[in-house]
């Protein structure tokens, strides 16, 4: 695979001969130039949020049957209507690095509206990740833990002066800004301390501090000690060195390969900086030879694999119905619904994707799509499987791949299904 | 190396296994596979059978047998306490949770076995690396293989004789050899006609094919192996739960699992029932990570592990091969001996570990915690969970302990 085409795979949502063919044109360098300072999207502003406003205070009494099971149905609408959004606009974007960090963020601060139960806080925090993704991590940080969601889901809301909930100071630590080993257990308690305070209101999906449940006494976190708050913790974590190396492995791991040389490493925290600076990073793994020089050791996770087919089919993502419904099922069934997470910890990365049971539902999903995609350009072709190779932007066809796809030849609705489900086209 | 710890890390949470157990030859089984195979080579009738029912998120030990009569215990967490009025008494000291009716059933034909204070040492808060511990039954070095990968290993590896139900299999299960199959709760075909030929094709390996290809063409391969309907012979309706409409057992889910253990039960249920020749059985329940509003979610939680579990071998009594399981239950760690602010309890060290079944000798084993004599909050561990896994070893799967875990520990005497 060329190194641009790679390049596309690993920041998008799948790609396309024709894009690969402009990106190579351009230069890999004024390519990745452009991946990281995107301009106006006018498939962004073709995709506004949904409106979720209205949220209810608190579900109904758990012995008011009716209500509940109205309170559900509700729910489940409304978190539809919420990741059907999210998924149209990866699918319509122009720019879909900005989509693609975004997801990113999403599993790196996995939040899930199993627990949180409102579609308006996800929301606010997906709107908080894409605004805040690609600057200075500690602004993003300092926006997270006063994030509703993210209260809500790690019990912040419940951290109070006295008797501190931990939840979310030990997963700060852990998940979002050390790794495990940089940090004490008296650090874990001393940084809950420092968390304590913070009001959810679910009306209007906000978060506020209440100073008489704030402990504001002396604390000491990593050696250093003051009257610690949530600013002055974040700040604290994210100016550890180890920080830096945390968040550069994290990304390479999202966008990169399966392996993070050291001295790539080294060169990736360079680039962010004392700035902290999310661009940077990604500018500088991009130009990484390792990044470059790579040869796929990782697939397509079902988010990406998903609205890469859309975007490259040219088809509509559903926002509602039956058809709404069948693509939420597809993606549980491949282990990947956005705002669901399996747990804090996010979703695997790597090869997890290639169990039995996801393969063939990639199998089903490719062929309800090939079927109701216009393959014109395919039928046309006196060289099909060629045509879909460049559909597709996959730069070769194996031997192996070829050879099936020549016996499909006749039926192009067959040729395509089978080139969706290709290793080559799984490949990242 | 980062790397290699916060992918562990992932695959853990989410229950998915790695390029280990891919390179290990892990993969799904299909129902058809499994009942063939109880006919060419059931399961001999005097083999044990091990269940093992993982707990996610921290199963909270204090909440589940319930020092009632011990005034610390109410002090630490007065709101979340449960009176003498409450508890199904075990003895003077001790009770289980209401929600726990089961398992007192089970207890008073002294079937239940409690285990206490069972943990490792040099506890771990984190969800990932305790589950790591547990799973691996390694705690003084990280381990890329499970403590039941490696009974595979060290006895005969046949995928077949470790089952997890559910789409993925635990790092419990894959071995340096061989690794269990992971048994799906839904089913599915094979892609068949001309599409199923084409989809054959593409399994082959290819030398121009980089890592990622190839993988991607054995997980292909993998698919075709199966030439039936995949997933057991149950109907959609059998069992199926909506974890999502419960609001109140979902508030301890931040730390992942799965739900509807009752289904992956029956399932063991009717495996063992058809011979089938697997000797452990793997299932899990998630949500216990009860850092607020602890006593309804946990009670919940508790309620359906209770029912799930006393149903199964309620019906594994009629069964001559069912009288020779044994399910044991585990969490990553206990919670904390005092409440939080918001009626919950932070993560914590030892906890109960429960173990029940016809061969079991019913009763206390191990030293109940001090609630007094604590070390930072926590709870002192006094069994090391490897005399538990030495125990089932040696008694359920007829290995020596040794082959297995690292070190000798004294094996307890419930079995």
């Amino acid at each position: 695979m060329s190194d641009v085409s790679l390049l596309l795979r690993r920041t998008g949502f799948g790609t396309t001969g024709a894009e690969i063919e402009a990106a190579t044109r351009r230069g890999y360098e004024a390519t990745v130039d452009a991946l990281v300072h995107p301009g106006a999207d006018p498939g962004a502003t073709a995709t506004p949020p949904p409106d979720l406003s209205g949220e209810p205070a608190r579900p109904p009494a758990p012995d008011d049957k009716d209500a509940r099971r109205a309170y559900a149905r509700q729910l489940r609408s409304r978190s539809a209507a919420l990741t059907l959004w999210w998924l149209d606009r990866m699918v319509r974007v122009r720019h879909p690095l900005v989509e693609r960090l975004t997801f990113t963020w999403h599993g790196h601060w996995a939040t899930s509206i199993q627990k949180v139960r409102s579609p308006a806080m996800m929301l606010r925090q997906n709107q908080t990740l894409r605004s805040l993704g690609r600057g200075d991590f500690r602004e993003l940080a300092r926006a997270m833990v006063r994030d509703p969601a993210l209260l809500v889901w790690l019990d912040g809301q419940k951290n109070k002066k006295g008797k501190p909930n931990e939840n979310l100071a030990r997963e700060l630590m852990e998940l979002f800004t050390l790794g495990v080993g940089h940090y004490s257990e008296t650090d874990v308690r001393e940084a809950a301390r420092a968390l304590t305070g913070w009001r959810v209101d679910r009306t209007h999906a906000t978060a506020a501090p209440l100073a008489r449940h704030h402990d504001d006494g002396s604390k000491t976190v990593l050696g250093v000690t003051g009257e610690l708050d949530d600013r002055s913790l974040v700040d604290l974590l994210t100016a550890r060195p180890e920080s830096a190396a945390f968040v550069a492995a994290r990304l390479w791991s999202r966008h990169g390969s399966a392996a993070l040389p050291p001295d790539t490493l080294r060169r990736l925290v360079a680039a962010y900086g004392p700035g902290r600076d999310v661009t940077a990073l990604l500018r500088a793994m991009f130009l990484e030879p390792a990044f470059r020089a790579d040869r796929s050791s990782l697939v397509a996770s079902p988010v990406e694999y998903v609205a890469g087919v859309f975007r490259a089919l040219d088809v509509a993502v559903p926002r509602d119905g039956r058809a709404g419904r069948a693509l939420l099922g597809t993606l549980d069934a491949l282990g990947q619904v956005p705002f669901r997470p399996p747990s804090v910890g996010g979703w695997p990365s790597g090869l997890a994707w290639l169990s039995t049971a996801a393969t063939r539902e990639r199998l089903t999903f490719a062929a309800a799509m090939a079927r109701t995609a216009d393959l014109d350009v395919v039928a046309g072709s006196e060289d099909r499987p060629g045509a879909a190779a460049y559909l597709l932007g996959v730069d070769a066809w194996t031997d192996r791949t070829l050879a099936a796809l020549r016996d499909a030849a006749a039926d192009p609705v067959r040729l395509v299904t089978l080139a969706l489900v290709s290793p080559e086209y799984l490949a990242r | 190396m980062v790397d290699t710890l916060t992918r562990r890390r992932f695959l853990l949470a989410s229950g998915v296994t790695g390029a280990a157990a891919l390179a290990a030859g892990a993969g799904t089984v299909s129902w058809r596979e499994i009942a063939g195979r109880a006919e060419a080579d059931p399961l001999p009738a005097d083999a044990n059978v091990l269940v093992l029912v993982t707990l996610y998120g921290g199963n909270d030990g204090l909440g589940t047998v319930v020092p009632y009569a011990d005034r610390a215990y109410h002090d630490a967490r007065p709101e979340l306490a449960y009176g003498p009025d409450e508890v199904l008494a075990l003895d003077g000291q001790l009770g289980l949770n209401p929600a726990m009716k089961g398992f007192k059933s089970l207890w008073d034909a002294d079937r239940l076995a409690i285990v206490r204070g069972v943990g490792y040492p040099k506890p771990d808060h984190s969800h990932f690396r305790s589950m790591d511990i547990w799973q691996s039954g390694s705690p003084d070095h990280p381990a890329d293989t499970g403590w039941i990968g490696r009974w595979l290993d060290a006895t005969q590896p046949d995928p077949l004789r470790v089952v997890s139900v559910g789409a993925t299999l635990p790092p419990l299960a894959v071995g340096a050899k061989a690794a269990g199959v992971a048994l799906p709760l839904t089913s599915f075909d094979a892609p068949a006609g001309p599409v199923g030929a084409g989809v054959r094709q593409l399994a082959a390996a290819d030398r121009a094919d980089p890592p990622s290809q190839a993988m991607a063409a054995r997980a292909t391969g993998a698919l075709l192996s199966a030439t039936a309907t995949f997933g057991p012979p149950l109907d959609a309706a059998s069992g199926s739960s909506d974890d999502d409409d419960d609001d109140l057992k979902t508030r301890g889910a931040s730390a992942g699992g799965q739900g509807g253990l009752a289904r992956q039960l029956e399932i063991v249920a009717r495996c063992v029932r058809a011979g089938v020749p697997t000797r452990v059985y793997a299932v899990s329940l998630g949500g216990f990570d009860t850092h607020a509003d602890e006593k309804g979610t946990q009670s919940r939680l508790l309620g359906e592990l209770d029912s799930a579990v006393s149903g199964f071998l309620a019906g594994m009594d009629s069964d001559p091969r069912g009288s020779k399981v044994v399910v044991a239950i585990y969490s990553e760690f206990g919670r904390r001996v005092a409440a939080n602010a918001s009626q919950g309890t932070d993560h914590g060290t030892a906890g109960p570990l429960l173990v029940a079944g016809h061969p079991v000798r019913g009763g206390f084993y191990g030293d109940q915690p001090s609630l007094t004599s604590l070390d930072a909050g926590d709870l002192k561990v006094t069994t090391d969970f490897r005399s538990v896994y030495g125990t089932l070893l040696e008694q359920v799967l007829d290995t020596e302990a040794g082959r297995v875990l690292d070190g000798t520990r004294p094996t307890l005497d419930f079995l």
